[in-house]
């Protein structure tokens, strides 16, 4: 077993809020600059760029995990991960069914772009991405995991969007296989804070949304191998595995 | 004034906790985020919110709030529900957005 670094949380040019150069050429060129062994692709609601990232990312000797970060009813940002095409294409179906139509002001928002491996545009998402599902976080929670998928609360230190801000508290009921605190939090206060996120893994990633971002924060894991598979033992403690926030 | 003054008042409807409705009302919250209703709502408000999450139930009993005001006809998931009458936690509901009950609870108080 080895250390793998890994950043698990970035935007590509379909969020709205991720710059127009965070395109899949770009983020892998960074995130070989950087370093890193794996990456994850984690736009707002939405996996469209995901299956052209993962190509990319073959090519690089990088591994690249799919992944959606959901905005649920209550507006707490979810990360959420899957470990093949069919799963996020199922996902990306209870996507589309779950996000009420709201129009995208590009010049307000910004744009929401589905590219190729040339950074193309090949489809320009009219439905705003940011907004929240029309689905509780339990409900994301129990569709992520009946697709094998992993679930990870974002963000949890901030004051909008983290699961302590806007619920409060972590259900008891809420089967979460990490919980994320963000690039510039630091664990020590946060389990100062929160003593019962003490119980969870916690992972920690940049939140790229400009190609300089990426590999700002990474997650180290000692594992085999730098695949999904590792990963999801890692997270569940299995063997000698373990996890450590650089 | 009582919880029973204001339903009748402003005609809202109990969703769940009919043998809480003499609870006194000593003011409102009206927030979204748990974590603010948590840090400043006060002991016997009435506390207005679109949030269902079953956590309402949790931090309406932490604070000793003496109802949650669903407004825009907002329905909680039986899980909310079934947590609000083991909490003994009254949840009321209108068709009103939280601007206009707001306006006409804080009226109401007011006059009190």
């Amino acid at each position: 077993m080895k250390w793998f670094r890994a950043d698990l949380h970035i935007h590509s040019v379909l969020s709205p809020c991720g710059d127009l150069d965070m395109g899949p050429v770009r983020i892998i060129e960074e995130a070989g600059r950087k370093k890193l062994d794996i990456i994850a692709l984690t736009d707002h609601n939405s996996a469209l760029n995901c299956e052209i990232m993962s190509e990319m990312g073959k090519k690089a000797g990088i591994t690249v995990i799919f992944g959606v970060e959901v905005n649920t009813r209550e507006e707490v940002h979810c990360l959420t991960f899957f470990e093949n095409l069919e799963s996020l294409k199922k996902f990306q179906q209870f996507l589309d069914s779950s996000l009420p139509h709201i129009t995208n002001k590009p010049e307000k928002f910004g744009h929401q772009l589905v590219v190729n491996e040339k950074e193309e545009i090949l489809e320009e998402i009219d439905k705003l991405l940011i907004v929240s599902l029309n689905r509780s976080i339990e409900e994301v929670e129990q569709k992520v995991h009946g697709l094998g998928g992993i679930f990870i609360p974002a963000h949890a230190d901030r004051p909008v969007n983290g699961i302590f801000s806007q619920i409060g508290f972590i259900p008891e009921t809420l089967q979460i296989d990490a919980i994320e605190i963000s690039s510039s939090a630091s664990l020590s206060q946060m389990l100062n804070q929160r003593p019962e996120i003490a119980k969870y893994q916690v992972i920690s990633n940049s939140d790229a949304h400009f190609p300089q971002q990426i590999g700002k924060r990474v997650t180290e894991y000692f594992m085999e191998s730098a695949t999904f598979d590792e990963w999801q033992k890692t997270l569940r403690k299995e063997g000698d595995r373990k996890i450590r926030i650089v | 004034m009582k919880l029973k003054d204001i339903i009748e008042t402003l005609s809202l409807r109990v969703i769940c906790g009919e043998e809480h409705l003499e609870n006194e009302l000593t003011g409102g919250y009206c927030s979204d985020l748990l974590s603010d209703v948590m840090g400043n709502s006060q002991e016997g408000h009435v506390w207005v919110t679109i949030q269902v999450h079953k956590n309402i139930v949790a931090v309406a009993a932490l604070k000793e709030l003496s109802a949650i005001l669903l407004v825009k006809g907002l329905m909680p998931p039986n899980e909310t529900i079934k947590a609000a009458i083991e909490q003994g936690i009254p949840i009321l509901q209108t068709n009103e957005t939280a601007f206009e009950v707001a306006g006409k609870l804080y009226n109401l108080i007011q006059q009190s």
